[in-house]
């Protein structure tokens, strides 16, 4: 086991290494750098701008290096020294900026995900033991619409319904009044009150997807031999189910972390950015338009290396569950 | 000792049934090719058919987008800006308690609010506008080659105004712009999966077939892509787009940049098949009777491919259109003057505007909800059809 | 030790009374258009210490009916009528009339009832360990803690002869074999002691040596525990040496019910002959009547010399040990001219490897074949690509599944003319005709050659595969376990069609096939091979009825015999290596 644990962080090395070439490319994809865009709003503020002082600015910051030497500077700086970089619309170091916004985003994420588990289990076993029963048709149905609505305009929706019907504020993780306060009972409360929308929002989709798989699935197992046997010692039927085939329908399930889970962080992004929460997902949206080149390339960065963790500890929860992975 | 007993008569030949329905039995298939037999099966899921039409509907909306919209795009009038929607009817009853058929919507009347001393319009059933088929209205160019201005709906007199599906805040009517709107997101989502095809066929089918070293690097490759976050991605992607190109060179660009993120899907499943089919006796057989191996690639194993490679692009396609809507409703996909359902949605993002002009939010939702729907289901359909020979 | 640790049994029972009685059993299944009479009035007995074989091919209700016993029935299907009546010391139960969630069921199945069916692989669950399925399978019926309920499930192991049982029951189903899951699931099914035992083709998936002990096995328990079985299986040899009576089962009927001697000796229903005469047809060796009398020597035209085949000797990348596995090791042969070779092996013997070596499907690690043709003697292990081409013309191969040699998406006229439209660049009319003489040839209609393959049945399949062998007039053709997936009675014909194409053709055949019985009725000589090795070779009469080496006698003696009068496999020799 322990040798198939290290066989997997070994093979994510050369992902991560490609993920961190994407991230920098990215960065570099628009003309120009942070000075061009800064010196463009100087302009427009009606400030004189001196050619010798924009060229020492460039040496400063480091844009005149080839970029292979930028690239090394920037990863080296994150591996070994912990530095992201600099902000400069925000004129503070980019490791502050982001911890805070990425630690948000992963609470918010793995929320998402455990909320996804907790629906979609139940509703998949229904649906696959009782096919073509109403109940698996009202849950079928349900899940489309859940596929099909795009998340923005569930958050919308829903945003809209809550401002309408339940009189909330919305938008935000706190109430105005609970923002600076510190923690209470009432504080947590507020939080769940605003937390339900994103996370149903970011969830269904993902929710609805792993419906289908794991009915479509257990569907499959539900007439394999072995479920026969199981039968035929005279286990009753709830558990026939359960200890054998949803075991095994399992194995998909887990593993379907690896694409349910860039889908959460995607999600949580752009619910983000509807809702104002205070995530990683505003914060890049402004830095990609304001070309802060450090903040956006740390926050892609990150999100790649969330989603490429969580691959890893779902790969390594199927190898404790399915025994025949260990072994070949 | 126990008897010998048997059964007199001759042996029966068949198993024994009962026909539910009168008539009925295995139809002759025999001598029915591939894709007769998946259309059979496709046919007889009712969803899939139903979305297939739904699908076909919209295109046709897309195609004849001038002529189907009662107006053009970017007519406003300022006095109708967030007007609600007014209802068609079909019938007047003139005072003396008759009716008469006539085409109608109702009209507006105009309130002033005390408070805020802003003008809202409300719709009044006793004004009654005439509206007619096939009549005069703005002009346009049909397809950018002929001039025109017959409308397929439209008020018979110039001056009136039939919103019905109400304005925008500019005072535009959003039937029209919902019905431009159709042809470029249907056509996005086209361009982008012709890309996303050529990538994921060619790529999948290099590596399924070689195998061995090849195949290890662009799993490697695709494994990068799809590990990243898709809209963290195409944020970055749309961004670094110069405000200065021109929107349609911005439209192009949006679309390779939604297509170059979503290959890895369809290379997945083209290559997981070329390794099943492999293996399988009758690609063998193929290669013992001399075959070379672009033979046994061509005429043997990509006919088996097409349906399934024909289902997963039927459901990629609904991705390509929520990425463009997401992209423009953020403000960095497409832009004014093009007219796209991201761009309808962009101009009701805040609760305000939903709470005072829903219909604004509504309608491009529905039709990107009802479009995506339409593509799950006949991709769904398409993909249970594919293998006609799964028994 | 083949005792069993409680006395579910009563004292008053006596062998031979009534366990369970099957009367009027109807099942009927809704399908799309139509509803199927699975099984119409079945009735049967089974009786203590007795076994009852209900023989049938497939889509006879065999296997329905076994399981309609316990009420195990797809969502599909029901009883629509009849009563199965289990007797016991509390009484008469009808199960056909208890609810389906009822207790009572629940306690019949694995209590009073086992099963037992084929496809050990996957009716076990692949990921538990054998002994967490067993000692569940104890503590459902019996009251038993923990740690005994462990015990009894290491006694079980050693009474089903699985060897080291205290470190077996630990383990996962994919670290056991064929045969030792099997035993496993024997285990399983006795676990509670039940009155019935129900086999369904339990060796059907086994090679013939481990068949025999596993039917060896599960009549010592039977005779020791006193249970009644009904054993369920399509091969009449297996029928023969087990059975004490036989109910044969045609289309959901019960068509002829008697004791085991009178049904091989005095059958009376059409279909139970034809069966019958199938069988013991392949008991003969045909091909000695058809062989053509030749004065002379007859000359070589394939040659196989010290032909070696080893996967897998690299280390692999963590410093897990290399393994290497000898498919085929050093394995020498000659085919004469107008020859039927046969090689004969169980699963993992080689035979399979060995015959794509010879067409260099799977290149050999070492080791020559030669070809013999009319340009002189050809270096086939040496051959480019173009001369393989050319190789591969004159030796040809007929695949073993029917289903997946051909292409679906293909008519027929394109799968036959497939070789002719490479090669010899044949189309239009020219290709048509000589298409349709090939389908002529292996008697199948030429108009049906735009139509499909799923259109037809297993035996016209393979009889095209054949047809498309022909196309580029061999010299040799290599039948790979050509008849294994057909039933019985097809069998037969496939054989006499490939000896009728022989004499007319004048080819030479390399026969493999695991099933002894098909061999002998259709080769001159036979190869036995056993791990990679070649055992023995010889005339096909002297092997099977006195061969000379050890493995090829346990071989020969572990095939069951159709006659009830001379039981072989019971009495057979045992191979250890």
């Amino acid at each position: 086991m322990l040798r198939y644990v290290i066989k997997r962080i070994f093979y994510m090395i050369p992902t991560l290494f490609g993920l961190s070439l994407i991230a920098f490319m990215i960065i570099q994809l628009p003309p120009g750098d942070y000075v061009t865009s800064m010196i463009a709003s100087m302009q427009d503020s009606g400030a004189n701008v001196d050619p010798r002082q924009i060229e020492r600015l460039r040496e400063i910051y480091g844009f005149n290096d080839p970029i292979w030497v930028q690239y090394l500077k920037w990863i080296g700086g994150i591996l070994f020294r912990g530095d992201f970089g600099y902000s400069f619309e925000w004129n503070r170091p980019v490791a502050d900026l982001i911890w805070e916004r990425m630690g948000s985003t992963l609470a918010i994420s793995v929320a998402s995900l455990l909320f996804v588990w907790a629906v979609a289990l139940p509703i998949g076993i229904y649906s696959a033991v009782r096919r073509h029963s109403v109940g698996d048709y009202v849950f079928t149905f349900i899940g489309f619409i859940g596929l099909a609505v795009p998340n923005f305009i569930l958050a919308l929706t829903l945003m809209y319904l809550s401002y309408r019907y339940f009189g909330q504020s919305v938008g935000g993780l706190f109430s105005p009044e609970y923002v600076e306060a510190p923690w209470s009972w009432g504080k947590f409360v507020d939080l769940l009150n605003h937390l339900w929308i994103p996370i149903i929002v970011i969830g269904t989709s993902g929710t609805a997807a792993l419906i289908r798989v794991l009915r479509a699935n257990l569907t499959d197992e539900l007439h394999k031999p072995y479920v026969i046997t199981a039968k035929a010692k005279g286990l009753p039927e709830h558990r026939v189910v359960l200890k054998y085939p949803v075991r095994i329908a399992l194995n998909p399930f887990v593993s379907a972390i690896g694409w349910v889970l860039p889908e959460l962080v995607s999600g949580v992004t752009i619910t983000a950015i509807v809702l104002n929460l205070p995530t990683a997902g505003p914060l890049l949206l402004r830095a990609l338009i304001s070309q802060d080149m450090y903040l956006a390339g740390s926050f892609i960065l990150l999100m790649g290396v969330l989603t490429l963790i969580g691959m890893l500890v779902s790969d390594l929860l199927l190898a404790l569950l399915d025994p025949r992975i260990r072994f070949t | 000792m126990t008897a010998h007993t048997f059964i007199d008569g001759a042996p029966e030949t068949g198993p024994a049934t009962t026909p539910l329905k009168p008539g009925t039995g295995p139809g002759d298939t025999a001598a029915a090719g591939q894709w007769r037999l998946i259309w059979y099966k496709f046919s007889r899921n009712r969803l899939a058919l139903v979305s297939g039409w739904v699908i076909l509907f919209f295109c046709f909306v897309g195609l004849f987008a001038e002529f189907l919209a009662p107006s053009v795009p970017d007519a406003s009038r300022p006095q109708f800006t967030n007007a609600p929607p007014q209802q068609l009817g079909l019938f007047v009853t003139g005072p003396d308690g008759s009716s008469r058929f006539q085409l109608h919507v109702t009209g507006y009347a105009m309130q002033v609010d005390p408070a805020s001393l802003r003008r809202t319009y409300v719709a009044d059933p006793d004004q009654v506008v005439p509206v007619g088929l096939f009549v005069p209205g703005a002009p346009y160019r049909m397809w950018g080659l002929f001039d025109t201005n017959i409308h397929l709906l439209g008020p018979l007199s110039p001056g009136d105004t039939m919103y019905l599906l109400g304005t925008d805040r500019l005072g535009r009517d959003l039937l029209t712009r919902l019905v431009y709107g159709t042809r470029i997101s249907m056509s996005i989502g086209l361009v982008g999966v012709c890309i996303s095809l050529l990538l994921g066929v060619v790529l999948g089918a290099v590596s399924g077939f070689y195998g061995g070293v090849v195949d290890t690097v662009i799993q490697r490759i695709i494994e990068v892509i799809s590990s990243m976050p898709t809209i963290p991605l195409w944020l970055g992607l749309a961004a670094a787009i110069p405000l200065s190109w021109s929107p349609l060179t911005v439209y192009f660009v949006i679309t390779l940049i939604v297509s170059l993120f979503g290959w890895t899907g369809l290379a997945r499943e083209v290559r997981g098949r070329f390794f099943a089919l492999r293996g399988e006796d009758f690609v063998t057989a193929a290669k013992l009777d001399g075959s070379s191996e672009r033979r046994v690639i061509f005429r043997h194993i990509l006919p088996s491919l097409t349906s399934h490679i024909l289902a997963v692009v039927t459901l990629a396609l609904p991705t390509m259109i929520v990425a463009e809507t997401a992209l423009s409703f953020l403000g960095i996909g497409l832009k004014a003057p093009i007219v796209s359902w991201g761009v309808l949605l962009q101009e009701a993002q805040n609760v305000r505007t939903i709470a005072n002009a829903p219909w604004q939010l509504v309608w491009p939702a529905g039709a990107v909800v009802l479009t995506v729907l339409a593509y799950n289901f006949l991709g769904d359909g398409l993909r249970d059809a594919a293998d006609p020979y799964e028994s | 030790m083949l005792a069993p640790a409680a006395s579910a049994t009563t004292t008053t029972a006596k062998d031979g009374d009534v366990v369970l009685s099957v009367e009027n059993l109807s099942l009927d299944f809704r399908l799309r258009t139509e509803v199927l009479h699975a099984a119409r009035d079945v009735s049967f007995k089974l009786r203590r210490g007795k076994t009852l074989c209900l023989v049938g091919e497939s889509g006879s209700g065999k296997s329905v009916t076994a399981r309609a016993l316990m009420r195990i029935i797809d969502r599909n299907g029901a009883i629509a009528g009849g009563r199965i009546v289990l007797s016991g010391e509390k009484g008469d139960v009808d199960i056909a009339q208890l609810d389906e969630r009822s207790r009572e069921l629940l306690a019949i199945r694995g209590g009073r009832i086992g099963l037992i069916f084929q496809e050990p692989m996957s009716s076990l669950s692949p990921v538990h360990t054998i002994g967490s399925q067993i000692i569940e399978a104890v503590r459902l019926h019996t009251r038993m803690d923990k740690r005994r309920a462990r015990e009894r499930t290491v006694e079980l192991l050693r009474q089903v002869e699985i060897p080291d049982p205290e470190q077996m029951v630990d383990r996962y189903t994919f670290e056991f074999s064929g045969g030792m899951r099997q035993r496993a699931m024997i285990a399983m099914a006795l676990a509670a002691d039940p009155e019935v035992l129900i086999a369904d083709e339990p060796t059907t998936a086994l090679d013939v040596t481990t068949q025999a002990e596993i039917l060896d096995l599960i009549k010592r328990l039977q005779v020791s525990r006193g249970m009644a079985m009904l054993l369920i299986t399509h091969d009449m040899g297996v029928v023969a040496e087990v059975a004490d009576e036989v109910a044969v089962m045609h289309f959901g009927r019960i068509v002829e019910f008697g004791p085991v001697d009178a049904i091989f000796h005095d059958p009376r229903h059409a279909y139970t002959r034809r069966l019958l005469d199938s069988t013991v047809k392949l008991e003969q060796n045909r091909r000695a009547m058809t062989r053509p009398e030749t004065a002379s020597a007859p000359r070589i035209v394939l040659s196989a010399r010290n032909l070696t085949k080893v996967y897998g000797a690299a280390r692999s990348w963590f410093g897990g040990a290399g393994y290497a596995v000898k498919a085929v090791d050093d394995v020498s042969f000659d085919l004469h001219a107008g020859e039927n070779l046969g090689i004969v092996g169980e699963s993992g013997s080689g035979k399979t490897t060995l015959g794509r070596m010879l067409l260099r499907t799977v290149e050999p690690t070492s080791g020559t074949v030669t070809f013999f043709g009319d340009a002189g003697p050809l270096e086939v292990t040496g051959l480019s690509r173009r001369g393989l081409r050319g190789f591969h013309r004159q030796v040809r191969l007929v695949f073993q599944d029917p289903f997946a040699s051909l292409n679906p998406r293909m008519t027929i006229r394109d799968i036959v003319g497939d070789p002719l439209v490479v090669t010899h660049g044949l189309g239009g009319k020219a290709l048509d005709r000589r298409v349709s003489e090939l389908l002529e040839l292996v008697g199948l209609d030429p108009a049906m050659r735009e139509r499909y393959p799923h259109a037809f049945s297993g035996g016209q399949r393979q009889r095209i595969g054949i047809a498309r062998a022909l196309a580029l007039d061999p010299k040799i053709i290599i039948a790979d376990e050509a008849t294994a997936a057909l039933d019985v009675s097809i069998r037969a014909q496939i054989l006499d069609l490939l000896l009728d194409i022989q004499k007319r053709l004048g080819l030479s055949f390399i026969f493999i096939s695991h099933d002894i019985s098909v061999v002998r009725y259709f080769c001159d000589r036979v190869a036995v091979m056993h791990r990679g090795r070649l055992v023995e070779l010889g005339p096909a009469e002297q092997i099977c009825t006195a061969p000379q080496q050890a493995y090829t006698k346990s071989l020969i003696s572990a095939v069951p015999n159709p006659d009830p009068r001379h039981k072989r496999m019971l009495h057979r020799t045992r191979f250890t290596s």
